[in-house]
Order: structure tokens, then sequence, then C-alpha cells
């Protein structure tokens, strides 16, 4: 339970950090490490070596631009939870992200890049139309997403920052968990008519009105999962 | 091996470390530190929070490299000298550890809870605790142990 070695960098700016992730295709961005440090104690990730993000200024920040919340990649979840400026749903959402420790280290742009299909943020970014900016382009939710663990992000591409619009409409955030802090059994985020759920499908979807065909696991079977979406569903929708 | 300069309950501290090794073994087998318990390595149980800058981690997902330039408080930082801070002695006077391997955790994780939320109720306190597992007392004197080391650090 001790990660293989690998060499580390922590560059101080993007630039250098772009630099070096061309130089070498098996480097890893590490950003708050909450999702990729785990994944090293088992040796399930054995990158060659880690571009630390952390000392990178400019990657972090949270401001509004004519009414659209922007969020630098590295802005600590803890910090986007406690921001003035921060979106009420955002807010509700991050209450469900791990634990107060892991939200003090973990990164927006983090848990959006290792998309987790149960992930609150990813679930809040289709819900609001966000765009993810990053090095070379912007990318909308709907595109960003791409699979378990899986996004349109290429090699030698970065997340830059977060474009949350303002909500057009009423919103609301409801999760079923086992225990708080858990990962989400299912989730869903809601902005006007839009409704995205998590946990039923290898990305975040758009709720169609008509349910939901989930896969089950150990612990959610896929008709118990539908049902929760369901009920979820009608209780943000209320 | 890569140079790091950390500092520890107040203690600057160089040393040359694998880029690999987890903050946790590097305060227990670099610097000795051993009230810092490693439980579960992958961020689940909360036996090895500390606080970095101030803010509670979980050293067994920080690498030692990152905490580099940084401030670490462990629960060797709470006493002053025989006299137990406020936590310790609520945890102490209401039974608020068994075995004790979970305890280190739940101190500094109510460190940073109670001066966030100075008079939290007890269901907040049980959703904070949701991030440290305990598998002795089922909780209840741990709760009672924060809910009157809050009452007692508001004097």
């Amino acid at each position: 339970m001790k990660p293989a070695p690998f060499d580390y960098h922590r560059p101080a700016s993007l630039d250098e950090a772009l630099a070096l992730l061309a130089t070498d295709e098996d480097a890893k961005p590490l950003a708050g490490g909450q999702s990729l440090v785990p994944m090293l104690n088992f040796r399930l990730a054995r990158p060659s070596a880690l571009v630390d993000l952390g000392a990178i200024g400019e990657l972090a920040g949270i401001r509004l631009d004519d009414g659209t919340l922007v969020v630098g990649s590295m802005t600590r979840q803890w910090d986007l939870e406690h921001a003035p400026e921060t979106f009420p749903l955002l807010r509700d959402a991050l209450s469900f992200v791990g634990h107060t420790a892991t939200r003090c280290r973990g990164t927006v742009g983090g848990s959006l890049v290792h998309a987790d299909p149960t992930a609150e943020l990813a679930v809040c970014a289709l819900a609001l139309r966000a765009e993810m900016v990053t090095n070379r382009r912007s990318i909308a939710a709907e595109e960003f997403f791409v699979s378990v663990f899986t996004t349109a992000l290429e090699p030698g591409e970065l997340l830059i920052e977060v474009r949350f619009p303002a909500p057009d409409g009423p919103t609301a955030f409801a999760e079923h968990i086992q225990r708080h802090g858990d990962f989400a059994v299912v989730c869903v985020a809601r902005t006007g008519d839009r409704i995205a759920v998590g946990g039923v499908a290898p990305t975040p979807v758009l709720w169609n009105g008509g349910g939901v065909e989930p896969i089950g696991d150990l612990f959610a079977p896929a008709g118990y999962k539908a049902d929760v979406a369901k009920q979820l569903v009608e209780r943000v929708s209320s | 091996m890569i140079e790091i300069v950390v500092t520890v309950n107040g203690k600057r501290h160089e040393r040359r470390v694998e880029p690999r090794l987890l903050l946790s073994d590097f305060l227990r087998y670099d610097l000795a530190l051993y009230g810092t318990h490693v439980g579960c390595e992958h961020g689940v149980c909360g036996a090895c929070t500390v606080l970095l800058d101030g803010r509670p981690a979980r050293s067994c997902l920080t690498l030692a490299a990152q905490a580099d330039g940084h401030e670490i408080l462990t629960v060797e930082s709470l006493a002053d000298g025989a006299t137990l801070h406020p936590l310790q002695q609520a945890f102490h006077e209401n039974f608020g550890l068994q075995c004790g391997f979970c305890t280190a955790g739940i101190l500094m994780t109510a460190s940073f809870f109670l001066a966030q939320n100075p008079d939290p109720t007890e269901e907040e306190v049980r959703a904070e605790l949701a991030g440290n597992l305990c598998r002795c007392t089922g909780y209840a004197p741990i709760v009672d142990s924060i809910l009157a080391a809050a009452a007692s650090l508001r004097g």
C-alpha cells in the first residue's frame, strides 16, 4: 500500500507544467491528490512522474464575470463551498463531496477531470451547462465527460478554469448515500427545467423525463438505482 | 531524492525524501512523531488527519513533497506540557476513547471543526465525524466529548 516510485516536479508556472507534461506522456498532473494518491497507494496508477500543480498560483481563484462563476481548476473544494460568490447549488452539492479534510485538499478541477460518474461537481457542471476551459479550447460539460474516469482531454491538455453560467431558474441538489461522505448511490442537480443525474450511467446524464436504465453494483441493484433516481428527481422538482 | 523543508509543530525540519514518501510515513518514520496513526492508507478512515496550514488533511493522501514549505500540526501539538488541550481533557472526562487508534485523527478534525463552528449541534458533530471511523465506542461518548469541548472552549 505504498506508491511505486515516480519522479516529482513542482513547476511554478503553467508554461513550465505544460512543458514537463509534453516531454513525458506517462507523467500525470497532481492537483489535490484526493483521488490520485489513493490510486497511487493501491498501485492502480503508476505514472513515471507527477507534475504537482500546487505551486501555480494562477490556477486557483474564484470570480464572477458578468454573472458567470469562473473557478480556477486548482481552487480547493472547501474554498468554493465557502466563497461568497458561490451558487447555492454548488454549495449544497459540495457539502456531499467527501469530508472536510478531503475538501480542504481536493480541487474543483481535480474532481471534474477524475470524472467519477457519481461525482457531485460533475453532475452540477452538466446541470449548469459549465464550460471547461483548457490550455487549448473550451469544452462543454456535455462533451467533456466521455466515460467512467475518462474525459475529452487529450494528452498534454490541462484544465485551466471552469465557467459556470448563472442558473436560469430555481436550483436544487439531492443525493442518496448510505453514510455521509460516501460516494453517491445517485445524485441529482436541477437548474430551471434541466436536471442532471449522477450514478446511473458511465457519465452524468440529463434526465429526459422517462427514467434511467442504470447498471447495478454490489451495493445498489439497477432497479433500486432507477427508483432512487426517480424519487430524487421528484424531490428537486417540487 | 528531493529536498524538503517542513515546519512541524513549530519546528523546522530539512530532509531528503523519496518523492513517493507519504506525509504520514514522513511524520512517523523520519520525525518519530508516532501520534499520527495510519489506518486505511486510502483516505477513508481519517486516523492520519493532521492540520496543513491550519486545515485538516489526510496525511496518507498527501506526499511529503507536497508539504514542502508548509506548516503541519499533529496531535503532539495539542497539549501544553502536562496540561491537556480542552479537547483532550473533554475526551478524558467523557470516555471519548477506548483503544485510542482513531483518537488523534478525531482530535485534529475536531480542532478545525470547532474553530469554524464553536457552538455546533449534535447533528453537525455527527455529520463531521462521518469522516473518522471508530470501531470501539459507537461514537456516543465521542460526540459527548466534542460537545463538552465546544462548551469548554467557548468559556
